[in-house]
């Protein structure tokens, strides 16, 4: 359907939606990565800026990051908004977890009513994204995110890259929204694939046509680049007030008509002053230890029932207003952001997560595959240690097959080369002096964190302890000095031992028997 | 106007019973509840906004989204606790329950309304009993990746953008919706179970109507 076909006022609506659309749409998935839970409260009573009839805060960085990238520009057809989700550890290695992409195709719904059916679809659309996001595999990652990985998101416009995910990918389509200038779909790609590679293999070529976001921007992580941390807050937000109100407000679209033939249009709304909206809970996401950059703090709030700022209901926008028959009104939408109250109640708690191998809890072992994977990117090519599970798609998420630890050779570290016999082998070893030996050397082991290692009172380890000690030296009595002596000096000596024995049989009958 | 019918089965453990039925119910009234409509002048009305929070299940590696309605939640875990006690605690066995949306269609006295379903959701609950640690925690894994397989089917479903009824005027509103709830209004809804015992396959119906 030509674009000729649908009335300015339409038109305009149309493109205010879709605009919305794909800055709410920002907002849910890079929320969802934050590491927390997200809670927002119902309002009987419309606010006149939750567009969508959905309570979805506005993180300011996030909606600049996003108009940064549509610069002005709609997601339209051959022109998508993707959002990429990564994963960075703190060693600078990082891998894509995800590609959300906002796409439009070229099929129209000539008949659909824009103002009515389409945003209440693109409403529906977006309750199903808030679900989507909590099932995708990157949405356990976040919640675990803090001290040895960061999640980061990276929003671009044009073409869809999914060349980062790896081989086979998964995608799923959350949904899909008609409209008369061309169907919006939204759906997100995942790496099943989630293990580690050198990062040489994952040095990015530029994508080849599509605005790039590229802040050079001071990280705790180092040089991110363009990537952005879902947990980066910004300095001010424990005030509880956004920064950065957009200076142009607009009202979204809150009435609707229920007469029959005008039940598809909205009624005109009136330019409406900032408002502040305290009402929605929103858990903080976590704050950068200005001590230490580099380490970052999840804090974990625990939303409190009341907010702290008491909601300022404006006047209603809608009154006096008159739903037109053939006409859509201009519904200039809300983009300011709300004031946000404190959320942290009594309930809140901060949480230093750090991966380390800890223990065999199917949580722990998530986070001990991770840490041998992190142990993997040892510059080293060819043999690395790997466990059978790193060879499982979403290695995380397969059966707990308890064998694992079977296979794992810093479990079950290798046995020494094989001799023909036990005393051979003796014969060949280091010597009582020494410790540890080449077995111990058979493997690369980086990081090597054994289960309940943390001790402060010794200064040495249950690693350290294990290496050392996994070769003891043999026993003496085990030992036979070869040098010293010959087999024939062995027979020589037997006559005397017999003469020996004979003559003290007596004692040796007087013993046998106090056995009996 | 044919009813829509979807099922869902999950196999879950006696304990996983009550947070796998929120989880998807939850997930389905998320899709089907709208902000409270008011009325003005002119056949004109607003919706109020929607809020939502993630919920945490303790027995299952599963997160889901849930409307922000205490008042919503207390019907829905009231529901899933009595399905849940007519299932035994621990005991293996089958059951089903169902979320129906339907209107109401008035009819003249001396009959009384008529509720038609327009979409139904049931969900099969299979419940098993595990014999130690290792396999409760295997199950907590497994339950959870499949309710997200169901979260991702019911979203497939809602988004096919098939029959919802018409957005009512004022004096039709109870209609179609439940207007009871102070912040939300979710479509009109009711819940059945029915349980059905391995030991002597008889059939019981609860019948429960909110």
């Amino acid at each position: 359907m030509m674009d000729s076909d649908l009335s300015p006022q339409d038109k305009k609506d149309l493109d205010k939606f879709i605009k919305f659309f794909a800055l709410k749409t920002v907002q849910v998935i890079v929320q969802a990565r934050l590491g927390e839970k997200v809670c927002t409260r119902s309002l009987s009573s419309p606010t006149g800026s939750d567009w969508f009839n959905l309570a979805i805060k506005d993180i300011p960085e996030v909606t600049h990051e996003a108009k940064k990238a549509l610069s002005g520009q709609l997601p339209g057809i051959g022109r998508s908004m993707c959002v990429e989700i990564s994963l960075k550890t703190s060693e600078g290695d990082s891998m894509e977890l995800e590609t959300w992409c906002l796409e439009m195709n070229e099929k129209c719904d000539k008949d659909i009513k824009v103002s009515y059916t389409v945003y209440n679809r693109l409403s529906l659309l977006l309750k199903s994204l808030l679900a989507i996001t909590r099932v995708t595999p990157a949405y356990k990652l976040s919640r675990k995110q803090g001290h040895d990985y960061v999640i980061l998101y990276r929003i671009y416009f044009g073409e869809v890259q999914l060349t980062g995910l790896g081989e086979g990918f998964q995608t799923v389509r959350v949904g899909v929204v008609g409209t008369p200038i061309g169907t919006i779909t939204l759906s997100c790609a995942y790496r099943t694939n989630l293990a580690f590679m050198s990062t040489r293999q994952f040095e990015r070529t530029a994508p080849i046509m599509g605005i790039i976001i590229d802040h050079f921007v001071e990280r705790p992580f180092g040089n991110m680049g363009h990537m952005r941390p879902c947990n980066y807050r910004a300095p001010g937000e424990d005030e509880g007030a956004y920064n950065g109100v957009e200076d142009s407000q607009e009202v979204c679209t809150t009435s609707f008509s229920t007469s029959p033939p005008s039940q598809l249009y909205c009624s005109r709304l009136s330019y409406q002053p900032p408002v502040l909206v305290g009402a929605a809970d929103f858990c903080h996401p976590s704050t950068l230890n200005a001590a230490n950059p580099h380490q970052v703090t999840t804090q974990m709030g625990i939303p409190g029932k009341e907010g702290g700022v008491p909601q300022q209901v404006p006047v209603q926008p809608c009154h006096g207003a008159q739903a037109e028959h053939g006409r859509v009104s201009s519904c200039p939408p809300a983009d300011h952001v709300p004031a946000t109250p404190s959320s942290s109640g009594e309930g809140a708690e901060t949480l230093s997560r750090s991966i380390e191998v800890k223990g065999v809890s199917p949580c722990d072992v998530l986070e001990t595959t991770f840490t041998r994977k992190v142990g993997a990117f040892v510059n080293k090519p060819g043999t690395q240690v790997t466990t059978a599970s790193l060879d499982l798609p979403f290695a995380a998420f397969a059966p707990r097959a308890y064998d694992l630890e079977e296979n794992d050779p810093m479990v079950q570290p290798p046995e020494s080369p094989a001799t023909s016999s036990p005393l051979q082998g003796s014969l060949h070893s280091q010597g009582s002096g020494e410790s540890g030996g080449p077995a111990q050397d058979d493997f690369v082991m980086v990081d090597f964190k054994p289960a309940f290692s943390k001790d402060d009172l010794l200064p040495m380890d249950l690693g350290t302890f294990y290496r050392e000690f996994q070769n003891p030296p043999q026993l003496a009595s085990l030992t036979i000095d070869v040098s010293s002596q010959s087999m024939a000096e062995d027979l020589d000596s037997l006559p005397e031992k017999l003469a020996v024995y004979e003559k003290n049989i007596d004692e040796f009958d007087a013993f046998v028997d106090t056995l009996q | 106007m044919n009813c829509r019918s979807e099922v869902l089965e999950v196999s879950v453990e006696g304990r996983q019973v009550d947070e796998a039925m929120l989880a998807l119910l939850h997930t389905i009234l998320l899709h089907r509840s709208t902000g409270k409509f008011h009325y003005k002048k002119e056949g004109t009305y607003s919706i109020g906004t929607v809020g939502t929070q993630d919920i945490d299940c303790d027995y299952i590696d599963f997160s889901f989204v849930r409307v922000s309605s205490d008042e919503l939640d207390r019907v829905i875990r009231k529901a899933v606790g009595e399905f849940k006690d007519a299932m035994g605690n621990g005991t293996d066995g089958m059951g089903q329950i169902s979320l129906e949306f339907y209107q109401k269609k008035k009819s003249r006295w001396p009959f009384s309304d008529e509720c038609i379903p327009w979409e139904v959701w049931s969900i099969k609950v299979n419940v098993v009993n595990l014999a130690n640690e290792q396999e409760r925690q295997i199950c907590r894994e497994k339950v959870g990746e499949k309710l997200g397989e169901k979260v991702i089917n019911i979203v497939e479903v809602i988004n096919q953008h098939e029959y919802l009824p018409k957005m009512p005027t004022q004096s039709e509103v109870d209609n179609v919706f439940d207007t009871s709830l102070k912040d939300v209004q979710p479509y009109l809804y009711k819940i059945t179970f029915q349980i059905t015992d391995t030991l002597g396959t008889s059939k019981t119906t609860w019948f429960c109507a909110y």
